[in-house]
């Protein structure tokens, strides 16, 4: 007798993601898609994805989805929230997306205790464009518009957002996870299941960053993209859970 | 009929609601009203006028540019629009606050000691209805019971009690139009 | 039923509310603002949700959030707010979503100023944002016609998944007329089986979307809008006429300069010049058909706006050069008096028949 342990989650549609090798996006996806199976809501959710990579999340999300223009998902997501307060809702941004062009809406939103759940993608880099600096690349880290490194004096500090929207009194979950080896990738899973549960006990705004890494615009191996990020990135952003409700602990 | 009267003053002195309730009793007497609050860089500043067009036919621009009857409580107003009143029209002075007198010949110009008529009656409250009396009287544009009905209906209850002094208010301010003109 | 004194940013919110609007997403801006009082009060009388956003940029994605969830949902603004929002409309007119747009104007460019303008004709009617698009633009010039316009508003947005401009000047926001506002009827809304809500049952996901990678399907999409705006341009034309009678001079305005424009042809038949008014009351589509008809039997047409001249393009378009077009107007918040307009009717019919 064969038993199945393993399957495509059903949030998930068939579709193949257009991701570059070694890119962390798909394993996002699909913990956020197990989440919605778990919880048993992909009947009542909605998406909303960003501009960026993630753009055309809406292809892989077996859920109702929207397509925001850039930085305004949170926006987008609070009007379908008010309309729809019932409805399971995320957000799914990238750095660009939601730490540069998009932190009026995040912060507010934030802020105003929006009951939607927002995954959080930072990879430190633009990756659709043509891997520019982004507002979490790191000091001295080069990019296509940073070619000598990342240079406070002329960019400034990367911007810490988990740090930063955990000051808030709405922001009732947030925490920074990795998905850079299969322990961290458990983990992760856990997190963004307990932002999931904030949204569903209507304790207010929930957001999880998750440090991912982008093989391609950081020219490197996604194996030696991992080693970088865990060598780097985590030193700086630090791991773990930044405001969590007594509800859920 | 066709009256449009330009009320000018200062923020503060009940110039937009005398307005409003001269456009309310037009209103209630089936009668075509537009009411305009002074409108550009002095909304928040000190000055604040309001325009009413009361008339028998649908009203075409509801700008007061060429009042009919100017109604004006402080000294710049007077200096401001005494120009632009029609000939023939009414310019009524709170005398109280505007001690200058209408240069111009061509107009009805009434001085109406407003706010001490109103402490007479034991409400300051009360002077600018004072001089919609006048102006009732004068244009015979909607009648002084049709402002007492509108009181009652913009006034919320527990202010009902100010009533009985605004119908004496409007009652003397229609007297003194009627002694004066 | 009785009359009510209402202002006019009242009256709109009124409108909405008994157009079955309950989402508004707003941002405070003057000459707009007595909006957001009334529905900060009203929307939760009858359920409905207000929010102050953040900003313009986010309240015009929170209307893409509730108009995509399938709401009757609507925002209000002037004229730099709505220069804020338009990469927003282009997106909804992009995902084809109904909506209510509110643009009270006042003097521009820049900051400008605080007083009744009409410059954002341009802005309105001709797209606004990025790409190719129109928004059906709805003009109203009292308080009365608000409300009767706002009902209009969302049925037309509905039924051809488009966002609708009421556009109108901060006169008509700050002015207060008499209305009726009739009965509050249960509005029957259109069935939106594409709205993203929640697959509930559904076998495909719907999607809310105005990304289309692939050009030929972008030009599709281009296809299918202008398909939708032929058919609005052959069947919403909306205008009055006024005075059209044997008029040899007829005036072209909308919303508060057509107001003055009326007082101004009322003065002039009373010194015997046939004068006429034809008012839009649709920016876009725009009342081509009356125009064109009329540039046939007048002298001239006078184009009356409170801007620099921008609707006067559209009447010169639809005249096609059969009758002279001439054009008066004032701008950055100056309103044109009755007597320049009929100083500008007087100079143009003083030189007699057209030649």
């Amino acid at each position: 007798m064969m038993k199945k342990i393993f399957t495509r989650p059903k949030a998930l549609t068939d579709a193949a993601f257009h991701y570059c090798p070694g890119c962390t996006h798909g394993i996002i996806h699909r913990l956020v898609a197990e989440v919605i199976d778990e919880l048993g809501a992909a009947d009542n959710t909605v998406g909303v994805c960003p501009v960026g990579c993630a753009v055309f999340a809406y292809n892989y999300f077996n859920v109702d989805m929207f397509q925001a223009s850039h930085g305004r998902a949170p926006a987008v997501a609070t009007g379908i929230k008010r309309a729809l307060p019932d409805r399971l809702v995320f957000t799914y941004q990238g750095d660009g997306d939601l730490a540069s062009i998009g932190t009026a809406e995040i912060v507010h939103a934030a802020a105003r205790g929006e009951k939607f759940t927002t995954i959080f993608v930072n990879n430190a880099v633009y990756g659709m464009t043509g891997g520019q600096m982004a507002p979490t690349t790191l000091l001295g880290q080069k990019t296509t518009t940073t070619p000598k490194g990342r240079d406070k004096d002329n960019n400034g500090y990367p911007v810490k957002v988990a740090e930063m929207l955990s000051t808030l009194d709405g922001a009732a979950y947030v925490a920074r996870v990795s998905v850079h080896n299969p322990t961290h990738v458990n983990k992760a899973k856990k997190v963004i299941k307990k932002a999931f549960e904030v949204q569903i006990k209507g304790l207010g705004f929930a957001l999880v960053e998750v440090l991912s890494s982008c093989p391609t615009n950081w020219g490197m191996a996604p194996n030696e993209a991992l080693k970088w990020l865990e060598d780097n990135m985590i030193p700086f952003y630090p791991l773990g859970v930044y405001k969590e409700p007594a509800e859920v602990k | 009929m066709l009256e449009q009267v330009l009320i000018a003053g200062f923020g503060g002195q009940g110039v937009l609601s005398t307005g409003q309730l001269l456009a309310h009793a037009g209103m209630i007497e089936n009668k075509h009203v537009a009411w305009i609050p002074s409108y550009g860089p002095e909304m928040r500043g000190g000055t604040a006028n309001c325009g009413v067009t009361i008339s028998d036919h649908p009203i075409s621009s509801p700008m007061v540019t060429e009042p009919t009857t100017l109604i004006v409580m402080t000294r710049p107003a007077l200096e401001k629009f005494e120009k632009a009143v029609v000939p023939g029209g009414r310019i009524l002075i709170n005398s109280s606050l505007v001690e200058q007198d209408v240069k111009r010949d061509d107009v009805l110009a009434l001085k109406i000691p407003a706010n001490k008529i109103a402490e007479e009656i034991g409400n300051p409250k009360v002077a600018n209805n004072v001089i919609l009396g006048a102006l009732i009287k004068l244009t015979g544009i909607v009648t002084i019971e049709s402002v007492v009905e509108s009181l009652k209906k913009v006034l919320p209850p527990r202010r009902h009690n100010m009533i009985p002094a605004n119908q004496e208010a409007l009652e003397r301010g229609a007297q003194l139009a009627e002694k004066l003109s | 039923m009785s009359k009510i004194l209402m202002k006019g940013n009242e009256a709109i919110g009124e409108g909405a509310i008994r157009a079955g609007c309950r989402y508004f997403f707003g941002y405070p801006i003057t000459p707009q603002s007595e909006l957001p009082h009334y529905l900060a009060k009203r929307m939760p009388e009858v359920g409905g949700v207000f929010l102050q956003a953040e900003s313009e940029v986010s309240a015009i994605n929170m209307v893409y959030g509730a108009a995509g969830a399938g709401m009757r949902v609507m925002t209000s603004s002037s004229s730099p707010g709505l220069s804020l929002m338009q990469e927003g409309i282009s997106y909804l007119v992009g995902a084809e979503l109904p909506c209510v747009i509110v643009n009270i104007m006042r003097g521009g460019p820049g900051l400008g100023n605080i007083a009744p303008a009409q410059g954002d004709y341009f802005q309105s009617t001709k797209g606004g944002g990025h790409g190719d698009y129109k928004l059906i633009t709805l003009a109203p010039e009292s308080v009365q016609e608000i409300i009767d316009l706002m009902a209009k508003a969302f049925d037309l947005a509905d039924q051809y998944r488009n966002p609708v401009m009421l556009l109108g000047d901060g006169i008509l926001g700050q002015m207060m007329e008499p209305v009726e506002l009739g009965e509050i009827k249960e509005v029957k809304q259109a069935d939106k089986p594409w709205a993203a809500s929640g697959m509930k049952g559904r076998s495909n996901s719907n999607i809310i979307n105005s990304l289309y990678i692939n050009p030929e399907d972008c030009e599709k999409l281009n296809e299918k809008l202008f398909a939708k705006y032929a058919e609005i341009t052959d069947k919403e034309q909306i205008w009055e006429e006024y005075q059209l009678d044997g008029a040899e001079i007829v005036l072209v305005a909308y919303g508060t300069a057509a107001r003055i424009c009326k007082s101004a042809v009322d003065k002039a038949r009373a010194k015997g010049i046939k004068a006429g008014l034809i008012r839009p009351v649709t920016l876009w589509p725009f009342p081509a058909k009356v125009i064109a008809k009329i540039a046939q039997s007048v002298n001239c047409l006078l184009t009356v706006e409170m801007s620099m001249g921008q609707m006067v393009e559209d009447v010169r378009l639809a005249a096609n050069g059969v009758c002279p077009v001439h054009f008066y107007g004032r701008s950055g918040g100056m309103v044109p008096e009755v007597a320049e307009v009929l100083a500008k009717i007087e100079e143009l019919t003083a030189g007699g028949d057209r030649e």
